[in-house]
């Protein structure tokens, strides 16, 4: 590989995989901030308030990093894909400008009000500014997924006479379905790391005996919030773009599940290691005629294999390709699983005292970090060798101008830059949890609204 | 269509350098005028619920531009490939200066964000400074319409300049110096006291530099660029800029001695505007000079996006920028007044 070529799509790999550690939980936690400021409105508890500002906290120190790490994100289609941009720029900057119009003037100027404004505003629009961060980071989340959805599966664009592509369907742009069933995956999936997180936290509260007040209102929203997001994840989103996937990117469906012959009954791996110079998958525990039936919904249908399409069509690394794959699905199978233990629990009324329940909850913390990261890898490692399906190659799309030379000077600079964000983030999330929603503390042992129903 | 276009870039590229402008020149300042804990909280408070929103404007103004020059974007961003990507560095850095400092919680570490957030200020304004000096001067695009400059050669204008020459400096100081009175100025309205006092007598005392570095940019410009007078003399209306320019000048002078603060910070917003706007007007249709070969230069014709995606962006900015504009006017209004630090964030 062209060593340029590889220095400006690791760049890009790494800043985009940083920087969406941060958006996930953003997106993720917006609506549950929403949801205990409609209990603290509704009910007129202190503790909803009060959980709702400790969340507040986090969310802040969150999204700025989430900003500053977005910002180069923008920026690097034109400064490391110039050729990229050029070809592309007349559809996907529709995309990219209107996030800016619509959901980052939203999102910023509510933000203000939502983290400072609180003495300011009466409890509604205090209420109200939270619910226009929710939208403003969810609008967000669309534009980008919209722009992504475009280089997954081209639409609404014409060739023009230099070469580029330019928009004919603002429509199609904006309707695009894969842009739609990608968006519901990937907001259920930031939901998932947001329920998770605010569980976790609950769990580590009641483990703690500290703050217990505030743990069981965490458990509670996230338990039932991510039960239900977990269950979407899968199913309808999951599946529908699965099979979209497969109507539109078949080598990409084979190459996920390292796929080699076309079979008429194609079995799911669900373990197994692919080896690409034999074409086979070695140790492998599967399903038979199970992908078939996911994909086609009969057990006879024809899944054509890797062998079916001509290797320079084949995703270029086709192991991570099958690996974050199956990090996924394993995860988000196994994030089913413990939502739905604990939820079961919580309705019986004995999550609170399951202390292994709560240690599960506790340590699930990074998962769907991981998951949501291998899911993205995903999208975009199946989506090579094209930068746009079917249109343009990655390695056509770089910045020819900017020498691998000094693109590792400033891969280098970011990775000196993240690392030094990334501790000081976890330095202060720490020191938020462990300073609690609540300044003072005696652990009351009366069984207060947290857990009345 | 696309001089349409042209004005909405430029006016968003303006409102960017007005509205961040003055948080920036905050953060100069910083170190220098608010002298202990409260008056630096002071200082944070009073562009604490604001400068992210200020920043948008950069992003929305880059993802606006994109979408309308795609060719210029590709050009301009891999061209610019490393002062860009120290901007992101210094934007990062003074994001957490800015918003994590109280999180941190001690005085040692704060200290250090102070610093931080100070240094990547005032290196923001330079840079800022130096990328509109290299666009008036224009870039040795090759005939695909890219180019690629290096931080510095030798310093001297020519076929293969660097970032910084010695007349992208100039405008890198002329921006530092400007957006320092800027940010004066604003800090002055939204505080009292001795913070208040210090800012109003480094406003009068960095005026003449102002009018002086004022004076010499201009000539410089018309020396690096001689073919800026064609615009100028085509459309003599143009010199009503220069007019404006001085004329705001002179009002931010008497208005910060009279203490009318707040006529004061809106004869800066007038300024750094009709600073911009002499330069735009001087360039159209022109957005980014090619300094081998004007032939080479990108005009807002040759790096246009298709027409269909041009009408179709007019219904959704036109609206867009509308609401945008009642957030702005909505926030502004509810943190109004001068600085009150009981309650407050950091």
């Amino acid at each position: 590989m062209d060593s340029a070529l590889l220095i400006h799509r690791l760049h890009f790999a790494f800043t985009v995989t940083f920087h969406y550690l941060f958006p996930q939980l953003t997106m993720g936690l917006a609506p549950l901030i929403v949801i205990l400021k409609t209990l603290a409105l509704r009910t007129g508890d202190e503790r909803y308030a009060q959980a709702a500002r400790f969340w507040a906290r986090i969310f802040g120190i969150n999204f700025v990093i989430g900003v500053v790490t977005g910002i180069p994100m923008e920026f690097q289609f034109g400064t490391n894909w110039s050729h990229f941009s050029r070809f592309a720029g007349g559809v996907i900057g529709q995309t990219l400008a209107m996030e800016g119009m619509f959901a980052f003037f939203l999102e910023s100027a509510f933000l203000g009000l939502f983290l400072y404004g609180e003495k300011r505003l009466s409890p509604k629009a205090h209420w109200w500014s939270a619910l226009a961060v929710f939208l403003g980071s969810w609008l967000s989340g669309f534009f980008i997924v919209a722009t992504d959805a475009w280089m997954q599966n081209p639409v609404g664009y014409e060739k023009a006479a230099d070469g580029s592509v330019q928009l004919t369907s603002f429509w199609e742009l904006i309707l695009n379905p894969w842009a739609w069933w990608q968006y519901a995956h990937n907001m259920c999936g930031a939901l998932i790391t947001g329920t998770f997180v605010m569980a976790s936290v609950g769990a580590f509260y009641l483990l703690w005996e500290k703050f217990e007040d505030h743990g069981r209102i965490f458990l509670r929203v996230g338990v039932t919030v991510g039960l239900v997001a977990t269950i979407i994840q899968l199913f309808p989103t999951g599946d529908g773009q699965g099979r979209l996937l497969a109507h539109k990117q078949p080598t990409t469906l084979a190459a996920m599940e390292a796929l080699f012959e076309s079979s008429n009954a194609a079995p799911l791996v669900l373990i197994g290691q692919p080896d690409i110079p034999q074409r086979k998958i070695d140790n492998p525990l599967v399903l038979p005629g199970m992908l078939s039936f996911l994909t086609y919904r009969r057990w006879e249908a024809e899944v054509r294999g890797l062998n079916a399409f001509p290797p320079d069509t084949w995703p270029d690394n086709v192991p991570l390709l099958y690996y974050s794959y199956h990090i996924m699905v394993g995860l988000g199978t196994i994030f089913i699983a413990v939502m739905v233990v604990a939820a079961i629990q919580l309705w019986r009324r004995a999550l609170f005292h399951s202390r292994w329940v709560l240690w599960v909850l506790l340590l699930c913390l990074p998962f769907p970090y991981i998951a949501n990261t291998a899911g993205w890898i995903t999208a975009e490692i199946g989506r090579q060798p094209w930068l746009v399906y079917g249109l343009m190659r990655t390695a056509d799309g770089y910045s020819k101008m900017v020498s691998a030379g000094n693109g590792l000077f400033t891969l280098l600079g970011f990775m000196g830059m993240y690392m030094v964000l990334g501790i000081l983030f976890l330095f202060l999330i720490r020191r938020e949890i462990e300073n609690g929603p609540v300044a003072e503390v005696t652990t009351p042992h009366h069984e207060g609204v947290a857990t009345a129903h | 269509m696309p001089t349409v276009w042209f004005v909405i870039v430029s006016v968003m590229i303006a409102a960017y350098v007005v509205l961040d402008g003055f948080d920036l020149g905050a953060g100069i300042l910083y170190l220098w005028a608010a002298r202990n804990v409260n008056e630096r909280r002071k200082v944070l408070h009073s562009i604490g619920p604001v400068w992210d929103g200020n920043e948008v404007w950069l992003l929305a103004a880059g993802g606006t531009l994109y979408f309308a020059y795609p060719q210029l974007y590709a050009s301009a961003f891999s061209g610019f490939y490393l002062p860009l990507m120290m901007v992101l560095w210094l934007l990062m850095l003074r994001g957490i200066g800015i918003e994590l400092r109280v999180h941190v919680g001690n005085p040692v570490w704060q200290g250090f964000f102070d610093v931080v957030f100070c240094f990547s200020s005032a290196l923001l304004a330079i840079f800022f400074g130096a990328a509109l000096g290299n666009v008036i001067r224009g870039v040795p695009l090759n005939a695909e319409g890219y180019f690629f400059e290096p931080l510095w050669t030798n310093f001297k204008l020519g076929p293969n300049p660097g970032i910084l020459d010695w007349y992208t400096v100039m405008a890198g100081v002329v921006a530092l110096v400007t957006l320092t009175a800027h940010g004066a100025l604003y800090v002055r309205v939204k505080t009292d006291g001795e913070l208040a006092d210090r800012c109003q007598s480094l406003a009068l005392g960095i005026w003449p530099v102002q009018l002086l570095l004022t004076l010499v940019s201009l000539a410089a410009t018309w020396f690096v660029r001689p073919s800026i007078r064609e615009n100028y003399l085509d459309y003599p209306i143009g010199f009503l800029i220069p007019v404006v320019v001085f004329g705001s000048l002179v009002v931010m002078l008497l208005a910060t001695r009279r203490g009318r603060e707040k006529q004061a910070f809106l004869a800066s917003c007038v300024y750094i505007t009709g600073m911009l706007v002499g330069a735009v007007f001087a360039l159209y249709p022109v957005i980014l000079p090619a300094s081998t070969d004007p032939a080479l230069n990108l005009t807002i014709r040759n790096a246009a996006a298709g027409p269909h995606g041009l009408r179709v962006g007019l219904m959704w900015w036109i609206p867009g920028m509308l609401i945008a504009l009642g957030y702005f006017v909505f926030v502004y209004r509810m943190f109004r007044g001068k600085v009150q630090l009981e309650g407050g964030h950091y």
